[in-house]
C-alpha cells in the first residue's frame, strides 16, 4: 500500500517541519531581555508543575479539566506511540493496542471539546480555535484506522479492490495530513496547539517559580534605576516601552496563552466597560513580539475598541499603534486574572511594567496621577497633607510613639489612612481593641511615610523605592516583633516588597494584617467579645484583594466573624475569586472611564446576598464601597465590629 | 500658529528652587514651572532653561524632567546675588523672551528679581502673564491674567520679560528617566555675595490674624454673590476714550494723591 511509505514520511516532514517552528519560535522570545532561569532543575519540575499546579486551576472547571486530561494526555501518549509504531514501524502488538487505547482516550475528550464549542461562552476565542476540535477528532479516528492492522484486528492485506483501496488512500492521506498539520506543525507555527508547546516551556522557565507547589509570589520586581553615578546603567530607559523590553522569559509566557478567556470572565474592569481584556492584551503582548496585527484575533474585543487596528513589531513602541495606554491604566492590578489563568501568566507584572515606561519616560500618568506622584513625593502622603499633621488623628489616643520608647512588642503601621477622616473610625477602632488586649502597642507616629503602594502601581518605581528605603530606614533604628496594619495595600508592601533593599529592618519581625492578629488575641484568649446581634440582618463579608490573593489571608476575617456568632451570607465571588472593589491600583486615580463604576456591581453582588452590612478588611474597599449611592448595605471593617462588642468587665470581674 | 522652527525667537525660562507649603520641602516651583512649560510652548526643543544656584540640587531633575534636553546652571553660593550673574548671562545671549514666576518660593522671595533684571536689560516687562499667544521675530501678543478670571491682552514687541501668573497652563508631569538623563551646563562664576542680605536677621513671620468675613446673606445664591462678587472699592475709574495725556495725568494725580510720588 503507497499508505506504507506516504504515512512514515509524511510523520517525518511534519516532525522535521515542527522542529524548524520550534527553533523560530524560541528565536522570537530570545528577542526579550535575559533573565536567568535554572534550565535543567526548570524542565525537570515541568512535568510536576503540569500535573500539580497548573491542573490545581483547571480543576476549578470540572468539565474542563477532565476533558482536558483524556485529549491532551490522550494525544501526547498517542504522538509518541505514533512516532514508534508508525514512523519507525516498531512491530509490537501491544505498543499498537496501546496506541489504540491512547487515540480511543482522546477521542472521548475530543467529543467533550466539541461539545463545548458548539455553543461556546462569549470568553472562548473563536476563529482557529473553533476546527481545533475537529481537527483533534479527526486526528483520533485516522490514526486508530491506521492503527487497526499494525494492531492485528484488521488483516494487512484487507483490500477493498483496486478502485477502493486509491479512494481510501487519498482519504486517509489528506486526513492524515489535515490532523497532523495542525497538531504538529500549527503546534510551533502559531496555531491553537502552541499553547501545548509554549506552555510547556512557560512552566518549566517560569519567571515566578516560587509559586509552583502551593507557594505565593505576587510582589512587583524592582525596576534597576539608572544613576548618574553608573555608566552602566546610565541612558537606560526604564520599564517596558517596546515587546523586546520583557524579559525573554514574559514573552514565552505570553504566547501559553490558550484564549480560554477565563481571564476576561473575572476582570472588573473588563466587566465595567472600561477599555481592558486581559486576554486580548496577552494575545496583543503577542502580536507585539511576533510582529503583524490584531485582525486574526478571534475573542471579545477591548470594550467599545474595534480589532483589527493594532499593529506591533517586537522593537516599535507598544502604546504607538498597539495598545492605548487607557487599557494599561484600567487595570486595578487586583490580580483576579492571575489567579484564574491555567497557564500561570503574569498579567498584572506586564501590566505595571509597561505603565512604568509611561511614568518614569515619558511622564503619562493620567488625570490626577501626576499630581499625586507630585504630592507623594514632595510630602510623602498621597494628598498633599503636612508631614506634620500624621498624628493629629491619634491625639486622644494616648498611643507610644517609637521615638520615645524604642522598643515594643507590636508596631502598629497606621498608613495613610491618618489623613482620612473616614479611615480613622477604623484605625480608632483597632487602638481600642489593642488597648482591651493590653497589647505593648506603638506607632511610628510622624516618621512613618506612605508605604508607596500607590507610587508603585502607577508605575513610579523611583518614588515607591526612595519610599522603601526611607520607611526602612526608620525602621531599622527600633525592635519590634510584629508589625500590624489595618491597610491591605501597605501590608503587601510591607510583607512582600520591601525585601530586596537590603536592610535588616524587617529580619525576624512577623509582618500581619489586623484581621489576622486579632484572630490570634482572640485565640489565646486575651481578647473577649460580645456575640454580635445582628438583629436579623444579614452580614457578608467582602476580600480584599491585597489580603486575600495577595497574601492569602481568607480565613482570620472569617473566623473572627464567626467568633461573634456572625454567619457570613457568602457572595458568590469570595475567596480567591473575589471582585475587587476598583480600589486598587491606582485605578481610582487615573480614574478611566467606562460604562459603569466597579464599585456599584461590587455593591450588586452584597446585595444579591441579602445582606444589610458588608464586613471588610480594608480602609479604601471601605472608602470606595460607601462611595456607592444609597441606599445600600452599610460598611464596617472588621475591627469597627469587633470594636463594638468589647466586654466591658464587670463589677468585680478581674482587676 | 507658533513658529516653533524659528530659531529667532530665543526663549529662556529662569528656574528657582520652590518650597513645598506643607511640608517646606523642596520642589519645582509652581510658577517656574509654568515659566518652563510656556517656554516649551513657544521655542520646544530651543528652549534654554537657567538656575543661579547648586547644579546638585536635585529638584533640577525634576524640571529637566520636562524633557529638557539640558539645562544651564550659573554657579553660585546660596548668599550669592543672582541678579548680576543672570544679567552677564542674558546680555551675552541672543535671548529675548525671558519667563520667570512671579516671586521665588524660598529665599528673599521679595519678587524684585524680574524688575531688577528688566530694568538693567532694559527691557519691558510685563507682569502675571497667562499666555503668550502668538509671537514672531518683532513682537508678542500677550494675555495678562487679572483677578477672576479676567484676561487683558497686550501686544510687546521683543525683547521682553514676562512674569508668569498661576493662571497659565499647569506644568507637565516631570519623568524620572529624562530628568536623570538631561545634561548639566555648569557656568562657573566668581563669587559674588549679596552683602546687604547676608547682614540681615531672618526670623520666621507669624501668621497674620485673618479678618473675619462676616456673611450676612441668608441664601446661597447671594452667599455665592457675596464670595464673588468685586470687592466694592469706590475709587478708581475706566478710562477709555481719553488722551494719552489725559490718561497720564490721572495716573500721576493718584500717585500725588497715594503719596508715591511727592
Ligand atoms: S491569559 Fe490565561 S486565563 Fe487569560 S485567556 Fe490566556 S490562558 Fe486563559
Ligand atoms: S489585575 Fe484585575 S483589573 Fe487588572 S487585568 Fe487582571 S483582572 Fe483585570
Ligand atoms: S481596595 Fe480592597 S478590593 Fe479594592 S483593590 Fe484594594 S484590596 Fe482590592
Amino acid at each position: 500500500m503507497i499508505l506504507d511509505w506516504l504515512l512514515p514520511t509524511l510523520i517525518a516532514v511534519l516532525l522535521v517541519l515542527a522542529g524548524i517552528g520550534a527553533v523560530r519560535r524560541a528565536n522570537l522570545w530570545r528577542a526579550g531581555q535575559a533573565e536567568k532561569v535554572d534550565v535543567i532543575a526548570g524542565l525537570m519540575a515541568m512535568p510536576k508543575r503540569y500535573l500539580h499546579d497548573l491542573h490545581h486551576v483547571v480543576e476549578r472547571d470540572k468539565y474542563m479539566s477532565r476533558t482536558h486530561v483524556a485529549t491532551g494526555g490522550g494525544f501526547v501518549l498517542a504522538m509518541a506511540l505514533v512516532v514508534l509504531v508508525h514512523l519507525f514501524g516498531i512491530e509490537s502488538k501491544i505498543l499498537a493496542w496501546m496506541l489504540l487505547g491512547a487515540l480511543t482516550m482522546m477521542f472521548c475528550g475530543a467529543l467533550f471539546v466539541f461539545k463545548r464549542r458548539i455553543n461556546p461562552p462569549s470568553r472562548l476565542s473563536k476563529g482557529p480555535w473553533m476546527r481545533l476540535p475537529k481537527n483533534l477528532l479527526v486526528f483520533s479516528i485516522t490514526f486508530f484506522v491506521l492503527t487497526l492492522p499494525a494492531a492485528g484486528v484488521l488483516p494487512e492485506s484487507f483490500t477493498l479492490g483496486a478502485m477502493g483501496n486509491w479512494i481510501l488512500t487519498i482519504v486517509l492521506s489528506v486526513l492524515v495530513l489535515l490532523s497532523l498539520s495542525e497538531m504538529l506543525f500549527g503546534m510551533t507555527w502559531g496555531g491553537p496547539m502552541k499553547h501545548a508547546f509554549a506552555g510547556a516551556l512557560h512552566l518549566a522557565f517560569h519567571r515566578r517559580p516560587e509559586r509552583f507547589g502551593g507557594g505565593r509570589s505576587t510582589g512587583l520586581k524592582a525596576v534597576e534605576l539608572a544613576s548618574d553615578s553608573n555608566s552602566m546603567t546610565f541612558g537606560k530607559i526604564h520599564g517596558v516601552a517596546k515587546p523586546s523590553d520583557f524579559k525573554w522569559n514574559q514573552l514565552l509566557g505570553f504566547d501559553a496563552c490558550v484564549q480560554c478567556g477565563r481571564c476576561e470572565a473575572v476582570c472588573p474592569a473588563f466587566a465595567a466597560g472600561q477599555p481592558l481584556n486581559p486576554k486580548k492584551l496577552i494575545q496583543d503582548m503577542v502580536v507585539g513580539f511576533a510582529g503583524g496585527t490584531d485582525e486574526k484575533y478571534a475573542g471579545s474585543p477591548y470594550p467599545n475598541k474595534e480589532v483589527g487596528k493594532a499593529k506591533g513589531g517586537v522593537d516599535q513602541i507598544i502604546t504607538e499603534g498597539l495598545i492605548s495606554s487607557e487599557t494599561l491604566w484600567s487595570c486595578t492590578t487586583c490580580r483576579a486574572c492571575v489567579e484564574e489563568c491555567p497557564m500561570m501568566i503574569e498579567h498584572v507584572d506586564a501590566i505595571v511594567d509597561m505603565r512604568r515606561f509611561l511614568t518614569l519616560e515619558k511622564g503619562e500618568t493620567p488625570n490626577k496621577g501626576a499630581q499625586v506622584l507630585e504630592n507623594i513625593i514632595a510630602t510623602d502622603n498621597p494628598n498633599g497633607h503636612s508631614p506634620a499633621s500624621r498624628t493629629h488623628w491619634a491625639a486622644d489616643q494616648n498611643l507610644k510613639v517609637m521615638k520615645d520608647v524604642k522598643q515594643v512588642d507590636v508596631l502598629f503601621w497606621v498608613s495613610d489612612g491618618a489623613f482620612d477622616m473616614r479611615s480613622q473610625r477604623i484605625l480608632r477602632s483597632f487602638v481600642k481593641l489593642l488597648k482591651a488586649a493590653n497589647v505593648d502597642v506603638a506607632i511610628l507616629g510622624d516618621e512613618e511615610l506612605d508605604s508607596g503602594d500607590v507610587a508603585r502601581r502607577l508605575g513610579d518605581d523611583a518614588t515607591f523605592q526612595s519610599l522603601a528605603k526611607r520607611n526602612l530606614a526608620v525602621l531599622s533604628q527600633y525592635q519590634f516583633n510584629k508589625i500590624v496594619t489595618t491597610d491591605p495595600h501597605a501590608f503587601h508592601c510591607l510583607k512582600n516588597e520591601y525585601g530586596g533593599f537590603g536592610s535588616d529592618a524587617l529580619k525576624g519581625v512577623d509582618v500581619l494584617h489586623h484581621t489576622t492578629f486579632l484572630n490570634q488575641l482572640i485565640k489565646e484568649g486575651r481578647l473577649e467579645l460580645d456575640a454580635f446581634a445582628s438583629n436579623g440582618g444579614k452580614v457578608t463579608y467582602h476580600d480584599p484583594c491585597y489580603l486575600g490573593r495577595y497574601n492569602g489571608e481568607y480565613e482570620a476575617p472569617r473566623e473572627l466573624l464567626a467568633s461573634l456568632g456572625i454567619k457570613i451570607a457568602e457572595m458568590e465571588r469570595s475567596g480567591y475569586r473575589s471582585r475587587c472593589c476598583g480600589g486598587g491600583g491606582g485605578a481610582p486615580i487615573t480614574d478611566i472611564p467606562g460604562e459603569r463604576r466597579i464599585a456599584d456591581m461590587r455593591m450588586e453582588d452584597v446585595t444579591s446576598t441579602g445582606a444589610d452590612m458588608v464586613a471588610v478588611g480594608c480602609q479604601q474597599c471601605t472608602a470606595m464601597l460607601e462611595g456607592v449611592v444609597e441606599p445600600r448595605p452599610v460598611i464596617r471593617d472588621i475591627a469597627e465590629i469587633l470594636a463594638g462588642q468589647i466586654r466591658e468587665p464587670k463589677e468585680g470581674e478581674r482587676v | 500658529m507658533l513658529p516653533n522652527g524659528e530659531h529667532s525667537v530665543k526663549v529662556v525660562s529662569l528656574v528657582s528652587i520652590g518650597r513645598h507649603p506643607q511640608s517646606g520641602r523642596s520642589r519645582r516651583a509652581e510658577q517656574d514651572g509654568r515659566a518652563v512649560e510656556l517656554g516649551l510652548k513657544l521655542a520646544g526643543d530651543n528652549l534654554t532653561v537657567v538656575h543661579a544656584g547648586d547644579s546638585q540640587e536635585p529638584v533640577l531633575r525634576q524640571y529637566a524632567g520636562m524633557g529638557l534636553n539640558a539645562l544651564t546652571v550659573l554657579s553660585q553660593e546660596a548668599d550669592g546675588d543672582a541678579l548680576p550673574l543672570m544679567y552677564d548671562f542674558l546680555s551675552q545671549s541672543d535671548a529675548n523672551v525671558l519667563l520667570m514666576g512671579i516671586r521665588a518660593e524660598s529665599g528673599e522671595s521679595s519678587g524684585m528679581l524680574p524688575y531688577l533684571l528688566a530694568e538693567k536689560l532694559g527691557w519691558p516687562l510685563l507682569s502675571r502673564v497667562a499666555d503668550i499667544v502668538h509671537i514672531n521675530q518683532r513682537e508678542a501678543e500677550v494675555l495678562l491674567a487679572l483677578p477672576r478670571g479676567q484676561r487683558r491682552s497686550v501686544t510687546v514687541s521683543l525683547p521682553f520679560v514676562a512674569t508668569i501668573d498661576n493662571a497659565a497652563i499647569e506644568a507637565r508631569q516631570t519623568a524620572f528617566g529624562p530628568g536623570l538623563r538631561a545634561k548639566i551646563n555648569l557656568i562657573e562664576n566668581q563669587k559674588i555675595t549679596d552683602d546687604t542680605a547676608t547682614a540681615w536677621q531672618i526670623s520666621p513671620a507669624k501668621p497674620r490674624p485673618k479678618r473675619m468675613k462676616v456673611v450676612k446673606a441668608k441664601n446661597a445664591a447671594d452667599r455665592f454673590k457675596a464670595a464673588t462678587a468685586k470687592p466694592a472699592g469706590g475709587g478708581g475709574k475706566i478710562m477709555k476714550n481719553e488722551t494719552p495725556a489725559e490718561k497720564a495725568q490721572a495716573i500721576f494725580d493718584l500717585l500725588l494723591e497715594e503719596k508715591v510720588i511727592r
